[in-house]
């Protein structure tokens, strides 16, 4: 497949990039930080985004979507990514539905597929338990319970986990921790006895909560997938989640270069523009040639998705990996290049940085998918 | 996905058709000794006057590619090429590495010269020059650097003066890659001295053969002798062997370095069949439950890797976005900095890989029972990556001048 976008995915691109700047900046995300909101996005917006056809970006047209595919949802990704614009986007449209999508039945697609695309469920992924991302390092316990189950454990760093409507948890229904066979995947109310979830304020501003499961009791039809076998369909919704973020990451990385360009074609030192020096030149034009990489990786990890193709596990890797570690460069020369303002919380670029941070963890970092990508080359 | 149109399939099946005759006729006529690749630049068909085949089976696959115009597959026919389209030629390349043919002929006039000949040359240079490149008849070099500028090549001093019925020359170049081979020279002149630098710059072709004319290789760091030193001492050059406008040379010698530059920064990342280093590595190395038996060499490997692989679905993505009319333009200087900084990694790494063994450098290896590789030699060619073609730091000059626009660069 070409490396290009169709017409319909540079409409769309435009469009959100439009949509976004106007209602979503950077100034939305630090006004609901100074104000400690407690949602941690706006509902408005969401409500907006679900009208444009966001919220249901994945889903079929015949269910309720507006069926863009992985390409479309990148594309949205990357805006919100130069905006630093906060919603569900990750959590709900993204993992939520790839979820349902690979694992769900019929009666769990027909139930929530159309309220999610209309803005009207919030789905979170619990999955990673330890600080560094695994998802095999499973104890959550799922014991066999009347016709269903009930879940014991805690998860960590549950994005949106606040707000959602429902949890997509994983739990070990049989097998010993760090075994990919024996997790199986389960729907639960937020509001469920014996859940309990805390927020947790970080660096980025963004939403993420700690989540303890005490005798939570699910029935057998909220099993998402097979009992046992959640693992290969928690590896898909992940690996969606990681091109995703990498095309955020694009976005984050691309909107920090530009304007540390812009700048440098303005801040005067010695009597003329700093954007002459050839220290910073060289920098510059660095940086631009490994922010096009990452529109490469991010662009084939997105197509290789939409095809079902049997390398998307790998392209997914590459493009965490290589956009993780470009968007840590683009935000740290942004702030060096900017200098004293750029450590100044009137700033923005500050919040680009942090941005960067969280998203390369999210997930695995390039440590976690340079060694997963050695791996499936087999070696 | 777009139903195709009727045109769409129409040109579709006929591509079919030119892949499936493609396919027959290189079975039939790619010698078997020329169905693998070729061991060094030594091994290759450089052709020339004076080329002496390396074998029978080099000198026919030579012939029979350029009686079909396959050396130069997508010139036009009137000036010895295949007249393919970019969609046959792109065929014919697939079914050649399909089948493991090598290039039948490696020329600085395919590469570099015709292209420029095509875009800035008149009539009769086309005619007289192009068929003899197809045909490997004529070998070229290229006479742009001199000793006083390397990364100022606008400030080069070789001088061709106005003598009514011909051009007299006389100066000095470097790095003229096999001068001591070649038979003509396509040469940067300064033909006006009170000109601003750029703007007094000629493009000249010469016979190597004309009177006043030599040349001295350089040993490289490598032990090779590729480069030459060339020396002018009153050559006549005829006045019709001007290509395009007096004084305008440095026009036509930007259009080369532009195909110079994607030549060198593509090397090795569209697909050339060369071994991925991680394999390499696990043949060498060895594994460790599964995994590479050297777990810091491994992350520097897949560190590598990554790059690699992200930088070869760049070039994919170029070449889409020009296809599409959407290029970005200007990216030669990018794939030409990040490719052959990465060829210059990689390089370092297959070093680390072999250890000891890539040290050494001639004569048998008596840990293996093998012969010394071409390893270490290899590796210190790789190092002038970054500086022939324009140096990586030229090439970031660019990219802050021309794409980011900032200023007084």
């Amino acid at each position: 497949m070409a490396l290009v976008l169709t017409e319909d995915q540079q409409m769309l691109k435009d469009s959100v990039a439009a949509f976004l700047a106007d209602k979503a900046p950077v100034a939305q995300l630090r006004a609901l930080r100074d104000s400690a909101d407690a949602t941690g996005f706006s509902r408005d917006l969401w409500r907006e985004m679900a009208a444009m056809g966001l919220a249901g970006v994945l889903v079929p047209e015949a269910e309720g979507g507006s069926g863009f595919g992985y390409v479309g949802a990148g594309l949205a990704q990357e805006q919100i990514g130069r905006n630093l614009s906060a919603s569900p986007m990750l959590s709900t449209a993204i993992l939520g539905v790839t979820a349902l999508l690979r694992g769900g039945s019929n009666a769990q697609r027909q139930a929530l597929l159309p309220k999610i695309a209309a803005g009207d469920m919030l789905l979170a992924l619990a999955a990673d338990e330890l600080a560094r991302h695994n998802p095999t390092r499973v104890s959550t316990l799922a014991t066999p319970s009347g016709n269903g189950f009930l879940l014991n454990g805690a998860k960590a760093f549950v994005l949106d986990g606040h707000v959602a409507d429902k949890l997509i948890v994983s739990a070990r229904t049989s097998g010993a921790e760090g075994a990919r066979e024996g997790i199986t995947l389960f729907l639960v109310d937020r509001a469920a006895a014996g859940v309990e979830v805390s927020r947790t304020v970080m660096v980025d501003s963004r939403n993420a909560a700690h989540v303890s499961l005490d005798d939570v009791q699910v029935a057998g039809e909220d099993v998402l997938g097979p009992v046992d076998g959640g693992h290969a369909i928690l590896e898909r919704v992940l690996d969606a989640g990681r091109a995703c973020l990498a095309a955020e990451m694009l976005g984050v990385a691309a909107e920090s270069f530009d304007r540390t360009v812009e700048y440098l074609k303005q801040r005067e030192q010695f009597g003329v523009l700093i954007g002459s020096f050839q220290a910073l030149q060289h920098r510059a034009a660095h940086l631009f040639c490994e922010v096009e990489l990452v529109k490469s990786v991010v662009l084939r990890a997105l197509q290789a998705l939409d095809a079902d193709d049997p390398r998307a596990p790998a392209f997914a890797s590459l493009a965490k990996a290589k956009a993780g570690e470009v968007v840590r460069l683009a935000t740290n020369e942004a702030v060096q290049l900017h200098g004293g303002i750029g450590m100044t919380d009137d700033f923005d670029v500050g919040f680009f940085m942090k941005r960067a941070r969280a998203a390369a963890e999210t997930f695995g970092d390039i440590a976690f998918h340079g060694d997963r990508l050695a791996r499936l080359g087999g070696y | 996905m777009v139903e195709g149109t009727a045109g769409d399939r129409a040109e579709e099946s006929s591509l079919e058709a030119f892949r499936a005759e493609t396919r027959a006729w290189l079975e039939a006529n790619c010698p078997p000794e020329m169905r693998q690749p070729a061991a060094g630049d030594d091994d290759m068909c450089w052709g020339g006057r004076r080329w002496v085949f390396r074998s029978e089976a080099q000198k026919v696959w030579l012939e029979r590619m350029a009686a079909r115009g396959w050396t130069v597959p997508e010139w036009p026919r009137e000036y010895g090429g295949g007249g393919l389209s970019k969609a046959e030629a792109k065929i014919l390349q697939a079914e050649m590495a399909r089948l493991g043919c090598r290039s039948p002929l490696s020329s600085f006039g395919i590469w570099m010269l015709g292209p420029a000949l095509l875009k800035y040359g008149n009539e009769a240079q086309k005619r007289e020059h192009l068929p003899r490149i197809a045909r490997g008849e004529i070998r070229w070099c290229q006479g742009y650097s001199e000793p006083g500028a390397g990364s100022d090549l606008a400030g080069l001093k070789t001088r061709a003066e106005d003598m009514g019925d011909h051009y007299l020359v006389n100066g000095q170049k470097i790095w003229t890659s096999y001068a001591d081979q070649a038979d003509w020279i396509f040469c940067l002149v300064r033909t006006d001295a009170q000109a601003p630098k750029h703007l007094g710059i000629s493009f000249l072709l010469f016979d190597m053969a004309s009177p006043g004319v030599s040349t001295s290789p350089i040993k490289l760091i490598s032990g090779y002798s590729p480069f030459c030193q060339t020396f002018f001492d009153n050559v006549k050059v005829p006045k019709e062997n001007l290509v395009g406008t007096l004084n305008k040379g440095w026009d036509i010698a930007k259009y080369l370095l532009t195909h110079e530059r994607e030549m060198i920064g593509g090397m090795g990342f569209s697909g050339d069949g060369r071994e991925a280093l991680s394999q390499i590595a696990a043949r060498e190395i060895g594994l460790e439950n599964g995994a590479l038996a050297d777990s810091g060499l491994r992350t520097d490997i897949v560190r590598h890797e990554i790059d690699a692989w992200a930088f070869a679905l760049t070039m994919e993505r170029v070449l889409d976005e020009a296809k599409a009319g959407q290029g970005t333009g200007a990216l030669s200087s990018m794939l030409k900095y990040y490719g052959t900084e990465l060829n210059k990694r990689r390089n370092e790494l297959l070093m680390s890989v072999l250890g000891s063994d890539s040290l050494i450098w001639e004569g048998d290896n008596p840990r293996t029972g093998g012969k010394a590789g071409e390893r270490p030699k290899a590796w210190l060619r790789s190092r002038a990556n970054s500086i022939e073609g324009g140096t990586s730091e030229v090439q970031l000059n660019i990219i802050a001048k021309r794409v980011l626009q900032l200023p007084g660069a």
